[in-house]
């Protein structure tokens, strides 16, 4: 069974003119342990497959199942509680919570879970060190660098140990050195099992992956393994 | 989500805006003292009526001149003279037959003089009464005597001293067998009265008693009284008591419709009622004021809040993003809308407990009995009221955040 399952996957905005379709019936599978990245110039959809694969949103038509169960019809409550324990987000322009500890912030998932504030506050140190931002834990948020809010953000995808995690232009915000290093952790993680996503317009970070689905103007136009992969360690990176 | 949570994050925003948050709570804080200081206020003047009522004592009925509308005090309350009270008048209640369950029955006419012993002078009140005064007000002489029955009917010269005219008048020397001066004319001091303090609305102990008829005749020229008084056996007596007197008042008048009573029969329990339609007036007065404030904080509140929510369109985008449910998102705003409620209700307690404190403490300098009273009840009213608040002009705020839709709450720039 696979983690990710769209079938004839479609997207549009708006119920009467003007309505715009976005998605026009994508099909793919995605494997648990998968480093996949969606790339595709700007306009061309890849936001809006990554937030119906985040259940931030549905699809208009299609299916899509994930871990085997048809998730495209569940109601908003349904959906925020999958978003809360089955995916982590980071986004390109970090959304953390300003004067606000690092060790709250990487917290924050958890204050919608049903668990001890004591295993929260575990849970929450063990994903800051994941990052190795130990030395950091207690200052406020806004003092931080911008790799290192990055890193921050990474921390509270990972916090409710996620299945999948999605990474929307994570380096988008970076200057090319930071953004091998936040590179570097996703590489990282992927290679201690977790599967991730990366949304980008740019090849080079794309390379990344071990997988490309390349869309344009909301259809597949490529699918394939990444043969000349690229690795943060390599410090090629841009 | 736990609630504390949204507890730690209220108020980790109302400490980083502390400006806001300040002008935010002015209503409230109005608001909420009012109603501290309405409850306090009502509940002091009302400790003092009823002391007032319980030292006069329940089963009193007074009769005053001048007629008066079903609810409303008796003109000559009001400072007007009226002249159709006599001294007669209140003998005939006397007569047997006449008002059954009568006790004691006394008159009075009051003024103020000069009064002087030897080279020493005061301005002391004077009151023109009888010998059964000190049946009626329940109180007798410390020294000497009062005025003798044989005494009220003539220009008896004789004095008796408030406890405080003879201290102030006398010092250390015994009045009694003296001879003091009220406006040239001379009477002779045979007693002194116990202390008694302020009772009906008046200091007992600055008073001189004097035989009625002479207070008339010498010191002021007069044949009528100012009013009468009626101690009746027993509480239960009262109500048919006041018939009796109303009765033989309009036979002595010749009145035969009860509309042209030229005179108000009262019991102290009337009497507490008219007042007590007084107090409630000025009650429904601050409570308005109250609710006034309560209003415009509460739109403050809501207004602020609308603010906060625009502000963090992203915060709440995130949220929603982490996996935060409407309810949630509506919880959060909602306990930081009573937060910053309920804050300005308890700085309005506290400032409203201070004021009444203060109120309480000028009425008891002016020698009055007036409880402080700041009850549990009242502080429960207050924190129950800005909770409510908070409630009502937060849901429309909290409502527009939980509303937000994850994806564009994100990209909101
Ligand atoms: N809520 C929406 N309403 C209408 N059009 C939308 C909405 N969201 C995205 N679009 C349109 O869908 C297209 C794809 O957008 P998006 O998924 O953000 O592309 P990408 O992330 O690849 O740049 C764009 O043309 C955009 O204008
Ligand atoms: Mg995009």
């Amino acid at each position: 069974m696979s983690l990710i399952e769209v079938l004839d996957l479609k997207k549009q905005f708006g119920v009467e003119e003007p309505i715009t379709k976005v998605l026009h019936g994508l099909s793919f599978k995605i494997e648990k342990g998968e480093l996949v990245a969606i790339m595709g110039p700007s306009g061309s959809g890849k936001s809006t497959l990554m937030h119906i694969l985040g259940f931030l949103d549905r699809p208009t038509t299609g299916q899509f199942k994930f871990n085997g169960e048809d998730v495209s019809k569940y109601d908003d409550n349904k959906l925020a509680r999958y978003r809360n324990e089955k995916v982590g987000f980071v986004f390109q322009a970090f959304h953390l919570l300003p004067k606000t500890s690092v060790l709250e912030n990487v917290k924050l998932p958890l204050v919608y879970s049903n668990i001890p504030e004591k295993e929260k506050i575990k849970k929450a140190e063990k994903a800051v060190k994941a990052v190795h931002l130990e030395h950091r834990m207690h200052y406020l948020s806004n003092k931080l660098s911008g790799g290192e809010k990055q890193r921050v953000a990474i921390a509270r995808a990972l916090v409710n140990n996620p299945d999948i995690i999605f990474a929307d232009e994570p380096t988008g915000n970076l200057d090319s050195k930071t953004g091998a290093q936040i590179m570097g952790i996703i590489e990282a993680l992927n290679n201690e099992g977790k599967t991730i996503i990366i949304v980008t317009h740019e090849e080079d970070t794309a390379k990344h992956a071990k997988r490309i689905i390349n869309l344009k103007d909301g259809l597949i136009i490529s699918d394939d393994v990444v043969k000349d992969r690229r690795y943060a360690k390599d410090g090629l990176y841009k | 989500m736990t609630i504390t949570h949204a507890f730690k994050y209220a108020f980790n925003n109302l400490r980083t805006n502390k400006t806001r948050t300040f002008l935010t709570l002015l209503g409230m804080v109005i608001g909420i003292s009012s109603v501290i200081i309405i409850m306090a206020l009502g509940a002091g003047a009302q400790s003092l009526i009823l002391n007032q009522i319980a030292d006069v004592g329940s089963n009193l009925v007074g009769i005053m001149p001048g007629g008066s509308e079903e609810e409303g005090p008796p003109a000559s309350v009001m400072g007007i003279t009226i002249t159709t009270l006599k001294y007669e008048d209140i003998m005939d209640l006397t007569i047997q037959g006449n008002v059954s369950h009568l006790e004691a029955v006394t008159a009075y006419v009051r003024g103020t003089a000069n009064v002087s012993w030897k080279n020493r002078s005061i301005d002391a009140d004077f009151t023109g009464t009888t010998s059964s005064y000190i049946d009626v007000e329940s109180t007798d002489v410390e020294d000497g005597r009062f005025i003798l029955p044989e005494e009220e009917r003539t220009t008896a010269r004789v004095a008796v001293l408030g406890s405080q005219v003879a201290n102030d008048l006398f010092v250390n020397e015994n009045p009694i067998g003296e001879t003091i001066k009220i406006k040239r004319e001379s009477f002779k001091v045979v007693g002194v009265m116990e202390e008694r303090g302020v009772v009906g609305f008046e200091n007992q102990d600055t008073q001189i008693f004097i035989p009625i008829v002479a207070v008339q005749k010498l010191l002021l020229g007069i044949n009528h009284v100012s009013m009468a008084r009626a101690r009746i056996d027993s509480e239960e007596n009262v109500d048919q008591a006041v018939e009796e007197i109303k009765m033989t008042l309009r036979e002595a008048h010749n009145i035969d419709d009860p509309k042209q009573d030229d005179f108000t029969v009262r019991s102290a329990n009337q009497a507490l009622e008219i007042l007590g339609t007084v107090t409630s007036a000025l009650n429904y007065f601050l409570a308005a004021i109250a609710a006034i404030s309560l209003i415009v904080g509460g739109v403050g509140i809501m207004n602020i809040m609308l603010v906060a929510v625009n502000e963090r369109i992203k915060e709440i985008g995130l949220r929603k993003a982490v996996g935060a449910k409407k309810s949630n998102i509506l919880t959060q705003f909602l306990v930081e809308t009573v937060v910053i409620a309920l804050s300005g209700g308890i700085v309005g307690i506290i400032i409203g407990g201070v004021v009444s404190a203060l109120i309480a403490l000028v009425i008891n300098l002016l020698g009055y009995e007036w409880a402080l009273i700041v009850s549990p009840g009242s502080i429960f009213l207050a924190c129950s009221v800005s909770v409510m608040v908070g409630l009502v002009f937060g849901l429309y705020p909290s409502q527009r955040a939980s509303k937000l839709d994850p994806i564009e709450a994100l990209h909101y720039e």
